[in-house]
């Protein structure tokens, strides 16, 4: 790849500068929509949700439910869109393709020793190739952020590099549980570690940790990836994971990400939200938009 | 120097905090002599969307906690009340009421907030029951709270209204969204500070200021509200309430009748209105002297 022979020193990423983020995210939250851009921006959101079960107690029965749920909607409301993908444990990856076949859903597993990364090399490899040969769609990956913490870049940059050969044509995320980074410098520096190593994506938090995603971090992931589009013509994607709860703060991040990258992103090729109550909201929200009249949680299936 | 005597701003009661409305629209509120003495907010449909919300996150925490316990915390909302019984009196004069009809109207609420706090683990003994069945079963109904109530409570009384319409539902473990009187609707917000205080959580009662005309189409239409009370007169507004309340089979009553201060606007069968009856049949192997029969 002939990113890769650019590489930039990576001590010496764009510092961020945490208040202008700040106000910058505060404006993004005043944006009106209403009407038909409101209906449009639920389905899109809709469209671009990776529906999320990452539990130990997750069941084949689990999973096959919550497949079904990502095609099926919520089959009252016609010309629902599905999904994007579902993103699974690596065991259930079999399942969750079993389920899906024909949909056009696709099949994300995470890997590397998930939710942690602590594990060696060899692990994460053939964690990764087992969800490859269930057939995973994409791959989820977790940064070693204890190394990355530690200012060992070297060996984040490798380890993805890694797992992205791996992968093959399965699109790759990398996960950095921005949660864990303490500073929006660090995030910042592990979006380009991770963009130049062959990320096709990059994700913020595995959801186990809180606070998750937020906007503040996620703009600082979309600049960089515009920075990294601007240097090396190459697109990467954004998926912000865990918290993303309510329709309101989706659309927030829709505009967020329009405003910053631009119309080109505005697919689920390039933008995902990995969450799992989010669904419901949207479809409570669509509903609303229908009917009329405010909707209760009781009527949506629990996924 | 004079000093400028500061003015309570009145502002929504919603999950355990004092937010303005959303809508930003507000109505002045004025005494006999025509002089404004408080914007009140007027709330919209979305203050009410989120009054419900907290109300649904609440229920959970509110019914399951005990009986005894809840009988615990509206006792000290009484408290509470008597302790600042002289600020809700000096808003009963502000609101054009006489002195010995403020001073009434206060001690019965307080009064009233200690009989439904009685009543917190009573009631269910009263309505429960142990049925004969001809199987081999012991079988028995139970009261469980209906969910979240919309309330909307009395016009013509700006403190006593709103007790008689709340005790008895939050008795009851459920949880609920009040919308005040529009005329006198100071009582409401301070009363609002005095729930704030009792241990009462968060979103259990949520209080709306503004217009029944504007709001109750959607008191009455909103899914996930479960039973809809209504203690005023107007026919077209009922009419419209028992209407929309059928998309999702809300309960609703309407106490139009009902005079606040006699003893019949108390009562454990007000609790009962908001309750679900749950029968549960328990496989027991002989019923009395007979056999088992399986």
């Amino acid at each position: 790849m002939a990113a890769k022979s650019i590489l930039p020193d990576f001590r010496i990423t764009p510092t961020i500068d945490q208040v202008g983020i700040e106000e910058r995210v505060a404006r993004f939250t005043t944006r009106s929509i209403k009407k038909e851009s409101k209906m449009q921006g639920l389905k899109m959101i809709l469209n671009m949700i990776d529906l999320t079960t990452l539990e130990g107690k997750d069941t084949e029965g689990k999973v096959k439910q919550m497949c079904y749920k990502a095609v099926h909607m919520h089959d009252v409301i016609p010309d629902l869109p599905t999904v994007a993908a579902v993103c699974v444990y690596p065991s259930m990856v079999k399942t969750a393709k079993e389920s899906l076949i024909g949909s056009g859903v696709k099949v994300a597993s995470v890997s590397t020793a998930f939710p942690s990364g602590q594990s060696t090399h060899e692990i994460k490899i053939l964690d990764t190739k087992f969800a490859l040969e269930n057939g995973a769609d994409e791959i989820d990956m977790v940064i070693s952020r204890g190394e990355f913490l530690k200012g060992n870049y070297n060996f984040v940059f490798d380890e993805i590099a890694a797992i992205k050969d791996v992968c093959g044509k399965a699109r790759l995320k990398v996960i950095f549980e921005t949660g864990e980074l303490s500073t929006l410098d660090n995030v910042r520096k592990a979006s380009d570690i991770a963009m130049y190593a062959g990320a096709d994506f990059i994700k913020t938090s595995t959801g186990k940790i809180s606070p998750a995603a937020t906007m503040p971090v996620t703009l600082v992931m979309l600049e960089a990836i515009r920075d990294y589009y601007y240097a090396t013509n190459r697109m990467v994607g954004m998926k912000p994971a865990g918290g993303i709860s309510t329709s309101k703060l989706a659309m927030q991040y829709l505009v967020m990400l329009r405003e910053t990258l631009g119309g080109a992103w505005l697919s689920n090729e390039w933008f995902r939200f990995g969450a799992s109550s989010l669904a419901n909201d949207v479809l409570m929200q669509i509903a609303k938009q229908t009917t009329g009249v405010y909707q209760s949680s009781d009527y949506f299936s629990k996924d | 120097m004079s000093r400028l005597e500061i003015q309570k701003t009145y502002k929504i009661f919603i999950g355990g905090q004092f937010p303005r409305t959303e809508s930003g629209r507000y109505y002045p509120l004025k005494n006999k002599k025509n002089e404004v003495i408080a914007n009140m907010c007027l709330s919209s449909r979305k203050d009410f969307r989120n009054a419900v919300v907290a109300a649904r996150s609440a229920f959970g925490g509110w019914s399951e906690k005990s009986a005894f316990n809840r009988s615990q915390i509206l006792y000290r909302i009484a408290e509470m009340l008597e302790g600042r019984k002289e600020q809700f009196i000096a808003e009963l004069l502000l609101q054009g009421i006489s002195a010995a009809a403020a001073k009434e109207e206060v001690t019965l609420s307080i009064d009233r907030l200690v009989y439904y706090a009685g009543w917190c683990d009573k009631y269910q003994a009263l309505f429960s029951s142990v049925n004969p069945v001809a199987s081999s079963h012991f079988n028995f109904s139970v009261p469980e709270p209906t969910g979240v109530v919309a309330i909307i409570s009395s016009e013509e009384s700006s403190l006593l209204g709103l007790v008689t319409s709340i005790a008895p539902v939050i008795a009851g473990g459920n949880t609920c969204v009040v919308l005040a009187s529009e005329s006198k609707p100071l009582c409401a917000i301070t009363f609002s500070e005095v729930l704030n205080t009792s241990d009462l959580s968060a979103g259990v009662v949520n209080i709306l200021t503004g217009n029944s005309a504007e709001l109750h189409s959607h008191f009455s239409s909103h899914m996930d509200v479960n039973s809809l009370l209504y203690y005023r007169k107007n026919k077209n507004e009922i009419k419209t309430i028992k209407e929309n309340a059928a998309l999702n089979v809300k309960r609703v009553h309407i106490y139009d009748k009902i005079i606040l201060n006699s003893e019949k606007a108390q009562s454990p069968y007000f609790i009962f209105d908001n309750q679900e009856i749950k029968t549960t049949w328990h496989p027991v192997e002989n019923i009395g002297s007979s056999k088992g029969g399986y």
